[in-house]
């Protein structure tokens, strides 16, 4: 029976990290419960800094799930626990409206942008019209080019939608690299292994990312809008709900979007 | 580094083993002693998490566990909240992706355990549970441990299946894994690179445990 301390040892290890880690998340819950968001990765920066101040002035907490408006739509309409969707797709909150499982339709909060982002290094050349991207696409130049993934990622979409004006579409298929999400798609693109991507403006002009390289904004008309709304979920609570007022209605709120590079709607 | 995020990993695998393990006790013992038609079936299914990408597991289980599915159905009537996208659902999902981790060293150190000790104890007049619990049991102890060590730091690195069915929700889904994920795409390298490091460690050291366990077994090799 050699064995027999250790058998303890490990029995009374498995209980004290049951103790430690069992009734916690529910003695948290009990508190005034963060608000549960889900917001499309091109908000990564700024909502972060959006929610620092929300924190700060009204002691409320928000927990917020980044990645693609439609990967969080269905999240959403499978059951996920969100209480609050920024979309960077209005087409999405539409289609939960539909469902009957937001309140309301939502407000749109911002018009999202699209940047062309080189890291360091990158031979890409970036001018405003992209012209030295169209020719070098066309000498077979560009070996890997990021960005999201059109099929559920709204700036994928976009993305698409440009290069297909440019007329490069085609021609960029084996060279690309889609992202999961915004997000991913901008990390690639700036990671290096790639000659650059098309990510939302938002991402590249934020500082942490900017100093890894050079970007391009790219004309607004070039892609159809990309209207973002955000939308209450049937189960959102109080928490939520301030959130959803002080990203509408606070100044500072509005301020940090512009400076990010959205555009916000009519009379902010 | 991500606390909230730790701490859910550990409650993750903590529940997993305490409700796998006994279970995968029995189902090890079962299979290493009895002899049936179709034996190799039933231990291919319970291997199958082995190959199976985590994908098609995770889009299984989202099914199952879905709001149009049956269980789906009784778990938001009886819990108001959905199976999918919980930490309950976590759990389940665990269960099943850790079957083979949990039976299988458990299976192979019954097995290695002489027939003629555990006939003795029956002839000695001790029924089949005394026997797994005062005879099998504490000779197939490294074995034990070994599946539960095992069980632990897979249920700490698994993130395909997680992310399909737990949804990366901060506080109830989010486990370490998804965290470096996040981290990783929110080029914060810092926080990444120490719960990579951790994971890393963690990992290594339940493995290296694992096989100093296996080959310090007392008393289970055959003799003949």
């Amino acid at each position: 029976m050699r064995p027999r301390p250790m058998r303890r040892s490990v029995a009374a290890l498995a209980c004290l990290l049951l103790a430690w880690t069992g009734p916690g998340s529910g003695a948290a819950r009990a508190q005034e419960r963060p608000a549960l968001i889900a917001a499309a990765a091109d908000l990564k920066f700024a909502l972060a800094e959006i929610a620092g101040a929300f924190s700060r002035n009204t002691g409320k907490a928000v927990r917020i799930t980044y990645g693609s408006s439609g990967d969080l739509a269905r999240q959403i309409a499978q059951g996920a626990p969100f209480e609050m969707l920024l979309s960077a797709d209005e087409r999405y909150v539409a289609d939960l409206h539909r469902a009957g499982l937001t309140r309301g339709e939502g407000k749109l909060y911002a018009t999202g942008r699209l940047a062309m982002f080189a890291p360091h290094g990158s031979p890409l050349p970036l001018d405003a019209e992209l012209r030295g991207f169209q020719s070098a696409v066309a000498e077979g130049r560009v070996t890997r080019f990021a960005i999201a993934n059109p099929q559920h990622a709204p700036y994928g979409k976009a993305a698409r939608e440009v290069l297909e004006r440019l007329g490069v579409w085609q021609r960029l298929q084996p060279a690309l690299v889609l992202g999961e999400n915004a997000s991913q798609a901008m990390q690639f693109a700036a990671s290096g292994s790639c000659q650059g991507g098309i990510v939302p403006l938002s991402l590249a002009s934020a500082p942490d990312i900017a100093a890894l390289g050079t970007f391009a904004r790219i004309p607004a008309a070039w892609h159809s809008p990309l209207r973002q709304r955000m939308v209450l979920t049937a189960r959102a609570g109080p928490a939520a709900e301030a959130f959803y007022d002080y990203v509408q209605h606070n100044a500072g709120a509005g301020q940090t979007l512009a400076r990010f590079g959205y555009a916000l709607p009519e009379g902010k | 580094m991500e606390w909230d995020a730790i701490r859910l990993s550990l409650s993750l695998a903590g529940w997993t083993l305490a409700i796998l393990l006994p279970a995968g006790i029995v189902l090890a013992r079962w299979l290493a002693t009895a002899r049936f038609a179709g034996r190799h079936w039933v231990e291919g299914l319970l291997a199958l998490p082995l190959v199976l990408p985590p994908t098609v597991l995770g889009y299984y289980l989202l099914v199952a566990m879905g709001g149009t599915s049956s269980l789906g159905r009784w778990f938001q009537a009886a819990t108001g909240t959905t199976l999918a996208f919980s930490f309950t659902g976590l759990v389940l999902a665990s269960l099943l992706f850790n079957l083979p981790f949990a039976v299988q060293p458990i299976q192979r150190a019954i097995e290695a355990i002489d027939p003629d000790v555990r006939e003795a104890a029956l002839c000695c007049g001790m029924t089949s549970w005394q026997t797994l619990v005062r005879i099998e049991l504490p000779l197939a102890w490294p074995g034990v441990l070994s599946a539960a060590v095992l069980t632990f730091a897979h249920t700490l690195g698994e993130f395909g299946v997680v992310l399909m069915v737990g949804g990366n929700i901060p506080g109830e889904t989010r486990t370490v894994a998804l965290a470096i994920y996040d981290r990783a795409q929110s080029f914060d390298a810092g926080a990444a690179g120490r719960m990579s490091l951790l994971l890393l460690v963690v990992s290594f050291a339940t493995i290296a445990v694992s096989y100093g366990l296996g080959n310090r077994v007392p008393g289970t090799r055959r003799r003949r």
